[in-house]
């Protein structure tokens, strides 16, 4: 073969990544097989993120996968590799709140309206509300439940999930005229 | 739980992918979502030595127009496919089909290629590939080569994919003027298919001028319905007639029992929704 080329991308058992997680950058060795939800939780000690099952049925490990200009997606941490990461911005809950710890409208509206009860979903069912807001800032109902579904909640029901994520969307919305004004 | 471990590769092009997969023999798989493969790490039913990464491959991703045809990159995600104005003008099935797998988060990662390789009997995209007659774009050690979608699927879980063999990107001929729906029929959110069927139907005035029917779990592939198509060739356009013409619709198919349904009752359902397809798609 000639030699010139780009030399080919070498298989390892760990690699060192750079990852952006809430606005700080972080640089660390990891196995291959580190899921997303462990190198935040265990090592960058970002444990508002949870895992709930084996399955990646639960979303409560829901984040935000995106790049330096765009926020992205939210994806289960569970089933990401850290490596995958490497180079991406990931948005956790605890990288919601403003920069003086006022909280973000999604999060302040499941305080206020109650919309959870023992809080083990809470983190990824906030992550999966800003994301859908995003897409579709007035969902009805139907669209909020159907944009939640990969979130399941053992306690509450639903009913009062659905109700902050609407005055969420009011919210935020009215949020939006105002910086147009 | 924490799968085995497993060396990483995260491949800048096919042809570097190809290689990897070709070096490292039956121990190798490639990743793409990762939304099938990582539960089955997680769960450690599979043990792979290597994982080729696809997700740094730029051309893997995206749809583009190749004259009479739409092109899917492998990598392009559920959400991408539910999306892109490209596909639901000229393959709206594909993308209403893509919007009802599982939940967004799975969406924003799972891919079409990924969806068609794992070949799960019970999963949506390969209904689609099959109604659409979609050309799969193989690459290997010698080069690339075209298969047709329905030699793809060979059996549960087993593609046409040789062990050193990356899915490119799918070949969607473009096609206006048929009505389109799909039927799936699931108990719970991000609930896989009992059944579903696909239904595409090109209509002349008052009855059916030709229709297309492929199923979702209904055997160990998708399958087309080709004794239901056949009877609904000429059928009026009206649901009675169709619905008659449905009762054909499990014919050839080989549905299993599980914990889910009988086979018994699979092969009533999938009459019941190809009714309810076949007449949506023909907008009675
Ligand atoms: C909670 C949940 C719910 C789901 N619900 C549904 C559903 O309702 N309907 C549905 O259809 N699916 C569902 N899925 C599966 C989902 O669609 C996956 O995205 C899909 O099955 C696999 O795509 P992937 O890109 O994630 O592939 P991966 O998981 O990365 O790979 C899957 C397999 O395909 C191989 N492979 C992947 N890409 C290629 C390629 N380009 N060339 C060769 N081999 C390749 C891999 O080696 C692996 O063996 C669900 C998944 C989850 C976690
Ligand atoms: S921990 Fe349950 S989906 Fe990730
Ligand atoms: S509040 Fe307990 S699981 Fe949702």
């Amino acid at each position: 073969m000639s030699s010139g080329t780009a030399a080919p991308s070498q298989a390892t058992s760990t690699s060192s990544i750079s990852v952006t997680v809430d606005g700080s950058r972080y640089t660390d060795t990891v196995e291959s097989r580190t899921l997303l939800v462990h190198y935040l939780r265990e090592t960058i000690g970002k444990v508002g993120t949870v895992i709930g099952c084996d399955t990646s049925n639960c979303g409560s490990c829901t984040v935000l996968l995106g790049t330096a200009d765009d926020p992205g997606h939210s994806v289960k941490s569970c089933s990401v590799l850290a490596v995958q990461a490497d180079g991406a911005n990931v948005t956790t809950v605890e990288g919601l709140a403003g920069p003086d710890g006022s909280l973000h409208a999604v999060q302040r509206a499941f305080h206020e309206l109650h919309g959870l009860q023992c809080g083990f979903c809470t983190p990824g069912m906030i992550i999966s509300a800003v994301d859908l807001l995003r897409d579709n800032p007035d969902p009805t109902d139907d669209e909020i439940r159907d944009g939640l579904s990969g979130n399941l909640c053992r306690c509450t029901g639903y009913q009062n999930i659905v109700r902050a994520v609407r005055a969420a969307g009011a919210e935020l919305r009215a949020q939006v005229t105002e910086v147009r004004r | 739980m924490i799968p085995v471990a497993f060396d990483y590769l995260r491949a800048s092009s096919v042809d570097e992918a190809v290689a990897a997969l070709a070096g490292a023999g039956e121990d190798a798989k490639i990743l793409a979502g990762g939304q099938s493969l990582l539960p089955v790490l997680r769960l450690r039913l599979s043990a792979p030595s290597l994982l080729v990464d696809l997700g740094g491959v730029p051309e893997l991703r995206g749809v583009r127009e190749e004259g009479d045809s739409l092109v899917i990159g492998a990598m392009t995600t559920h959400d991408e496919v539910s999306t892109s104005p490209l596909v639901r003008q000229f393959a709206p099935l594909l993308a209403t089909m893509a919007a009802t797998i599982g939940d967004r988060q799975v969406r924003h990662r799972g891919t079409l290629g990924g969806s068609l390789s794992h070949a799960d009997p019970a999963a949506d995209m390969p209904a689609a590939a099959a109604a659409v007659e979609a050309r799969y774009v193989l690459a290997g050690p010698n080069g690339r080569r075209v298969v047709p979608a329905s030699d793809f699927a060979v059996d549960l879980f087993t593609t046409a994919l040789g062990d050193d063999e990356v899915l490119v990107e799918v070949q969607v001929p473009k096609l206006e003027g048929w009505g389109s729906h799909y039927e799936k029929f699931h108990r719970m959110v991000q609930a896989w298919a009992i059944v579903g069927v696909a239904a595409m139907v090109r209509r002349d005035d008052g009855a059916i001028a030709s229709a297309r029917v492929t199923l979702t779990n209904m055997g160990p592939t998708a399958l087309r319905a080709t004794a239901l198509e056949q009877a609904l060739a000429g059928c009026a356009a009206d649901r009675a007639a169709i619905e008659q013409a449905c009762a054909v619709a499990a014919e050839g198919t080989s549905p299993r029992d599980d914990l889910t349904a009988s086979a018994e009752y699979r092969r009533h359902l999938v009459q019941v929704l190809a009714g309810r397809a076949v007449a949506a798609a023909a907008g009675v």
